[in-house]
């Protein structure tokens, strides 16, 4: 048996294990951020929000370029992703929550999880069998499909976890007064949880926002503004995270500092949806 | 709500709209729905049918244990390379990563006062929602060359005045390579297995604590006998998870393992991952049995990927969990 002083003596020594683990992992995470945030911060002007990338020779030859059109090209292409996500995965939520006895419902679950932790680069496969090889064109509408597949089982999970937070007496108050179950999914439980549902669109597009492998054979990027909206949606289209790989592995320093400046602005992105979803999830109390 | 409610009560709608409007209602939320399970099933369809003819050319075993990847010249194609590559980078990412990823769990959870780990649990997840990608860019252009002319570059001259046998096991120390995609797939899965594991501890009931204080045991004793045992099966699905992202990272690991197409393996050199051949070679691609040879890659990730996440989903609800969070 060991002494009481002994054991006292581990439980110090764990402790302060447990405190020099936690600081020696989060420092080279937070490095890099703080990294990333140092370097680009500098590369940010106003010719990186005005100017199209161009050609790698205007790199060459010291022209300014900017990434405006990988900017719009990010909205596209993640618009198009919450257009289709959306419904689908909103209907998948609310069969999950709100008909909890429908006899797929199990599967489903299982499915959508499955889904959830599929590697984004086979979506993008997908999403290449199903655009792009029918269409004959990398096009932003099937970087648009292979968000979705991002988006999806996220928003579903979700959906079903804001729906199932409101108690299930207010359905029954909702069915006493003689609502129809469908009045009572439309008008009471959706409208009460609709800061839930916000917070999962939130993540779900903070998510799809930074995946980079499925875009790259779908939307496939592109150096130069489209001049129609057609070209935008059925064109190849740029998008931050993609376009942030293609400067960081090419050769020239100042595609470099643009990659820098592309990330800033990615981690911007992600960590502001991030930020108010997180407010918003502290906020909801039922 | 008042309104539609005093509306109904006053004059009650005919049984058409109550009957009509919830078959409308379900069919449409039914029809909607039930996609997500499609998704998986056109997903395995869908790239089985478009690798087949790689699969049909090889063999499914043949392809399996193909050691050759030559896209170039003889134009054969084995995925034993890119399987072997995700395995020992995920395990070995997992193995490095685990304990302390559950030191941080377990300090955030049970030790740090209230304010410190609220900090700690957002700042690990709002890392964990941190892009690959831009981990990627910090790895290409920072940890590379640093690994490099730190420990790299010693370690061979080292070997190669001492110990020369060891060379062939080390490969070039060019930065880009297992170890520096090992390590960097280890910093990136740790806040994700955290995350979970804070969650599972969350999860364990008050009481059990209690208890474990009032036979007069210390803090850690508590944490070692009553909280971890009842957390874990949490754990264990949230490592489970970690390790089915650690198979699918794609961006990190193609940007900083050196893309080297075939065995053997070396510590320090390149190699590369189911994913990451993907990525690097898919848009390059034009002969057909090269296109749907990357797609039976894809069809063999899809396996192992289903694999894992079914064992996930297991786990979590033999331990009856509501699961993972979405972040």
């Amino acid at each position: 048996m060991k002494t009481l002083k002994q054991r006292y003596f581990f439980q110090n020594l764990m402790k302060t294990f447990l405190i020099i683990n936690t600081i020696a992992v989060l420092i080279p995470l937070i490095i890099i951020i703080v990294y990333v945030v140092v370097q680009g911060i500098g590369a940010i002007n106003i010719d990186f929000f005005t100017q199209e990338l161009g050609s790698p020779s205007r790199a060459m030859t010291g022209r300014s370029s900017g990434l405006v059109h990988t900017i719009i090209g990010t909205f596209v292409v993640d618009f198009l992703a919450l257009l289709i996500a959306v419904p689908f995965g909103l209907g998948a939520g609310i069969m999950l929550s709100e008909y909890p006895d429908h006899k797929l419902n199990p599967l489903m679950r299982v499915m959508n999880d499955t889904l959830n932790g599929m590697p984004a680069v086979l979506k993008g496969l997908l999403a290449w069998a199903l655009v792009v090889k029918p269409m004959g064109s990398f096009s932003g509408l099937s970087g648009g499909v292979a968000l979705a597949f991002v988006m999806l089982p996220i928003i579903a999970r979700s959906t079903e976890s804001a729906l199932m937070n409101i108690p299930w007496s207010i359905r029954e108050a909702g069915l006493a007064v003689g609502l129809p179950r469908w009045r009572v999914v439309l008008s009471v439980v959706i409208p009460a949880s609709k800061t839930g549902l916000v917070t999962g669109l939130l993540i779900a597009f903070a998510r799809a926002a930074g995946e980079a492998a499925p875009l790259l054979f779908t939307s496939f990027g592109n150096n130069y503004m489209s001049a129609t909206l057609k070209g935008w949606i059925f064109g190849p289209v740029d998008t931050l995270p993609q376009r942030l790989y293609s400067l960081a592995i090419s050769p020239y320093p100042q595609w470099h500092k643009l990659g820098w400046a592309a990330g800033i602005l990615l981690l911007f992105f992600v960590v502001m949806s991030f930020v108010i979803a997180r407010i918003a999830v502290r906020e909801k109390k039922y | 709500m008042d309104d539609s409610t005093s509306q109904i009560l006053k004059q009650p709608r005919p049984l058409i709209y109550r009957w009509l409007g919830d078959r409308i209602f379900s069919l449409s939320i039914f029809t909607l729905g039930i996609t997500v399970i499609l998704c998986t099933a056109i997903m395995a369809l869908v790239l089985y049918g478009d690798g087949a003819s790689s699969i049909k050319e090889f063999g499914f075993f043949g392809f399996l244990t193909g050691k050759v990847w030559d896209p170039a010249i003889k134009m054969q194609f084995g995925a034993y390379p890119f399987i072997l590559g995700t395995l020992i980078t995920s395990i070995l990412s997992l193995a490095i990563s685990f304990i302390p990823a559950l030191a941080v769990a377990v300090f955030t959870a049970e030790y740090s006062p209230a304010w410190l780990s609220h900090i700690i649990d957002n700042l690990v997840n709002l890392i964990a929602a941190v892009p690959s990608v831009i981990i990627g860019l910090w790895g290409i252009f920072v940890f590379a060359p640093f690994m490099r002319d730190t420990f790299y570059m010693n370690i061979y001259l080292w070997s190669l005045d001492h110990f020369p046998a060891l060379l062939p096991f080390l490969g070039n120390p060019i930065g880009y390579g297992m170890a520096t995609a090992i390590l960097i797939l280890a910093l990136m899965i740790i806040p994700y297995t955290t995350a979970l594991a804070v969650d599972a501890f969350k999860k364990v009931p008050k009481d059990q604590r209690e208890a474990a204080y009032a036979l007069g045991a210390t803090k850690w004793e508590v944490i070692r006998m009553a909280v971890i045992p009842y957390a874990r099966g949490g754990i264990l699905a949230g490592v489970m998870l970690s390790f089915g992202r650690a198979i699918g990272e794609t961006m990190a690991v193609a940007m900083l393992i050196g893309n080297k197409n075939t065995l053997p393996f070396t510590i320090m050199g390149p190699a590369s991952t189911m994913p990451s051949v993907i990525v690097n070679e898919f848009r390059e691609a034009v002969e057909n049995l090269h296109l749907s040879s990357l797609i039976a890659v894809g069809f063999y990730l899809f396996i192992v990927s289903l694999i894992v996440n079914l064992i996930a989903a297991y786990i979590q609800r033999r331990f009856s969990l509501t699961g993972a969070r979405t972040v």
